[in-house]
C-alpha cells in the first residue's frame, strides 16, 4: 500500500479537493480582501444539500444517475448560504475595520455547524453518504476507488471552466478589473456590488462540488466537517498565492501531495519515526505553510504586493 | 440654453472633515472648463462627487437636464460623464487592449468599439504598437494617454480629466495638452482639474480658482491667465 504511486494518488485526490475549496477564498479575497472563514461550513452545507437530494429520490436509485442531480443540490444550497453570508453579513460591514467581519465570520461558521448540528435530521451524528459500488480502478500503478474518479474529472473541468470565464468573458473582465481597482471599475459602468456577488457564488459552487467528492470519498458527511476542510483550503489558497486561481488549485494539490507524502515516509527517516501516520498530517500542512511563508511570503504563484498596488 | 453640467452650492465632507464646502459651477456644451487650486483644495473629491464615488453632503447635480443625485457610479457612465481619475488608475495587469475595451464596457456596438480603439491607436501610435502590453508596464506618460483613451471609449458627453499632466516631463505634458486642445476642436465638453494652471488656463473657456473647499474666483481662462492675484498665487510671479 505504501508505495510512492498510491501514495501520489492519494495526494492528488485530497489536493484537487482542496484546491477546489481554495478558489473560494482566494477569488473572495481577490476582490474584497476579505478571508471569509465561514467558507469551509458553506462547503459542508454543501455536503447535507447533495445528501437531501440524494434522499429525496426514490430508493434504489443508482448513484450514477443520482450524481447530477446530487451536486446541482449540493452547489446550490452552497451558493445560497454563500451569497446570503455575502449580501446579510459581510456587505453591511465593507468599510468597517477588518476585525469586524473576521468575527462575523466565526461567527457564522459557529452559526452554520450548530444548525446543521440541531436541524439536520440526525445532524448531531455522521451521516452516511451514499458509496459507488464496484471495484476500484487501477492507474499507473495505483488503485482509485470509483468515487474518487468524480473529483479527478470534476476539478480539472472546473478549473477549465473558470479560467475561459474570467479571461474570455464580459463577466469576468470585469472581475478582474473589480479585482484590480474597485472604484475605476465603477467609472467604468461596471456594477461591482454583482461582481462581488459573483465571486462569492462562484467560490461556493467550487465548495458544492468539493463536498460531493469529500462525500463520496470519505463515505459521510457531517457537520464538522468544514473546518479542517477548509483550514487546509486556506492554506492552499495563501501556498499558491492568494488571489490567484491556478494558484489556489496548485497549493491545494502540493498541500495534498506534501499532507500524504509525509504521512507516509516522514517515519522512515532515522530519527522521526514518531512523527509518521495519520496522526501528524495536519501538523506537515501547516509546516509547509509556515515555509513558504518564510520563503516565499506571496505564495507559489502569486505576486509581490508592490506589484498588485 | 442650459449649461450640459450644473453644480449648485455642493459640499462634501470625509466624516467630520468638510472637504468642499459648497461650489457652484457649470459647464456649457462644447466648453473646456477648468478647475485650479493648490494641493488640497478639493478638486479631485469634486470630480469624485460627480462621478458618484462619493456622496454629497447637500447641493444639486445636474447632468444634461437630469439630476445626478443618488445615482449609483457604475450608472453614470451610462448618462454620459466620463472621468480620467487623478494618478490615471489603469488596470495594471490587464493589456493596452484590454482597458480600451472595459472603457467601452456598456457599449454594445462590437464595430463602433474596435473603430474607436483604432482611432485612440491613432491620436496616441505608442498605444498601438504596444496594445497587448500589461498597462502596469508603461511609461508614465503612455499610462496618461491611455488614461485619457480608456475614458473617451464610453463617447461620453463629458470628459473629466483630473490632472492628466502629473508628473509628466514637459514635452509629454505638452503632447497630453495638444491632445485636449484637439478634442476641443472636435466638440468635446471638458472638465478639467490642473496644478498646471498656465496650460489649463490657456486652454479653457472658463476657469474656477479652488482654495480650501470653495471656489474664489471664476472668469475666463484668459482673464484668469492675466490676473494678478492668479500669476502670484498659481503661476509663481511675484
Ligand atoms: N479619502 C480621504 N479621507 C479623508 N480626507 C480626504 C480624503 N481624500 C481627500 N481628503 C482631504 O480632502 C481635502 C481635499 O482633497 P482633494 O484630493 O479633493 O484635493 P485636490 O484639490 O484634488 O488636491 P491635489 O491638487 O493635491 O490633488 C484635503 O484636505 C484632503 O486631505
Ligand atoms: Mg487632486
Amino acid at each position: 500500500m505504501n508505495e510512492l504511486p498510491q501514495q501520489l494518488a492519494n495526494g492528488l485526490i485530497l489536493g484537487a479537493m482542496y484546491g477546489l475549496i481554495a478558489i473560494g477564498y482566494t477569488m473572495v479575497y481577490g476582490i474584497v480582501q476579505l478571508i471569509n472563514f465561514a467558507h469551509g461550513e458553506i462547503f459542508m452545507v454543501g455536503g447535507f444539500g447533495a445528501l437531501s437530494v440524494y434522499l429525496a429520490l426514490p430508493t434504489g436509485t443508482s448513484l450514477i444517475l443520482a450524481l447530477p442531480i446530487m451536486l446541482i443540490g449540493g452547489i446550490a444550497v452552497s451558493v445560497l448560504v454563500g451569497v446570503a453570508a455575502e449580501r446579510f453579513a459581510y456587505r453591511p460591514l465593507r468599510g468597517a475595520p477588518r476585525l469586524a467581519p473576521l468575527i462575523t465570520a466565526i461567527g457564522l461558521s459557529i452559526a452554520l455547524q450548530q444548525a446543521i448540528w440541531k436541524w439536520y435530521p440526525g445532524g448531531n451524528k455522521a451521516r452516511v453518504f451514499p458509496q459507488f459500488k464496484g471495484h476500484s480502478f487501477d492507474i499507473l500503478g495505483a488503485t482509485v476507488q470509483r468515487g474518487d474518479l468524480f473529483v479527478l474529472i470534476a476539478a480539472p473541468a472546473c478549473m477549465i471552466a473558470l479560467g475561459f470565464f474570467v479571461s474570455k468573458t464580459r463577466s469576468g473582465r470585469a472581475m478582474q478589473a473589480t479585482a484590480q481597482d474597485r472604484d475605476t471599475a465603477k467609472l467604468m459602468g461596471i456594477n461591482t456590488d454583482r461582481i462581488i456577488v459573483l465571486a462569492f457564488a462562484i467560490g461556493a459552487a467550487f465548495a458544492g462540488v468539493a463536498a460531493v467528492a469529500y462525500g463520496l470519498r470519505t463515505g459521510e458527511v457531517q457537520f464538522r466537517m468544514g473546518f479542517i476542510m477548509g483550514l487546509k483550503a486556506f492554506t492552499a489558497a495563501v501556498l499558491g498565492g492568494i488571489g490567484n486561481i491556478y494558484g489556489a488549485m496548485l497549493g491545494g494539490v502540493v498541500l495534498g501531495v506534501a499532507e500524504s507524502l509525509a504521512t507516509a515516509y516522514i517515519e522512515e527517516i532515522p530519527g522521526m519515526q514518531q512523527f509518521g501516520g495519520g496522526a501528524w498530517k495536519d501538523v506537515w500542512a501547516f509546516v509547509l505553510l509556515i515555509l513558504v511563508l518564510l520563503l516565499r511570503p506571496q505564495g507559489l504563484l502569486g505576486e509581490r504586493v508592490a506589484d498588485r498596488a | 440654453m442650459t449649461a450640459l453640467l450644473e453644480v449648485e452650492d455642493l459640499r462634501v465632507a470625509y466624516g467630520k472633515i468638510e472637504a468642499v464646502k459648497g461650489i457652484s459651477f457649470t459647464v456649457e456644451a462644447g466648453q473646456v472648463v477648468t478647475l485650479i487650486g493648490t494641493n488640497g483644495a478639493g478638486k479631485t473629491t469634486t470630480l469624485r462627487t460627480l462621478s458618484g464615488l462619493l456622496k454629497p453632503l447637500a447641493g444639486k447635480i445636474t447632468f444634461d437636464g437630469q439630476p445626478l443625485n443618488g445615482v449609483p457610479a457604475h450608472k453614470i457612465v451610462e448618462r454620459g460623464l466620463a472621468h480620467s481619475p487623478e494618478g490615471r488608475r489603469l488596470f495594471p495587469r490587464l493589456t493596452i487592449a484590454e482597458n480600451l475595451q472595459l472603457g467601452a464596457f456598456l457599449r454594445k456596438d462590437t464595430a463602433g468599439i474596435e473603430e474607436d480603439i483604432q482611432r485612440i491607436y491613432d491620436l496616441f501610435p505608442i498605444l498601438g504598437e504596444r496594445r497587448k502590453q500589461a498597462s502596469g508596464t508603461l511609461s508614465g506618460g503612455e499610462q496618461q494617454m491611455l488614461a485619457m483613451g480608456r475614458a473617451l471609449m464610453s463617447r461620453p458627453k463629458l470628459l473629466m480629466l483630473d490632472e492628466p499632466s502629473m508628473g509628466l516631463s514637459p514635452i509629454m505634458m505638452q503632447k497630453i495638452m495638444e491632445t485636449i486642445e484637439e478634442l476641443r476642436t472636435q466638440g468635446m465638453t471638458i472638465l478639467l482639474v490642473e496644478q498646471n494652471a498656465q496650460a489649463a488656463l490657456s486652454l479653457a473657456d472658463q476657469g474656477h480658482v479652488m482654495e480650501i473647499g470653495k471656489v474664489v474666483l471664476s472668469d475666463s481662462g484668459e482673464t484668469l491667465l492675466h490676473d494678478e492675484s492668479v500669476r502670484k498665487a498659481y503661476l509663481g510671479e511675484d
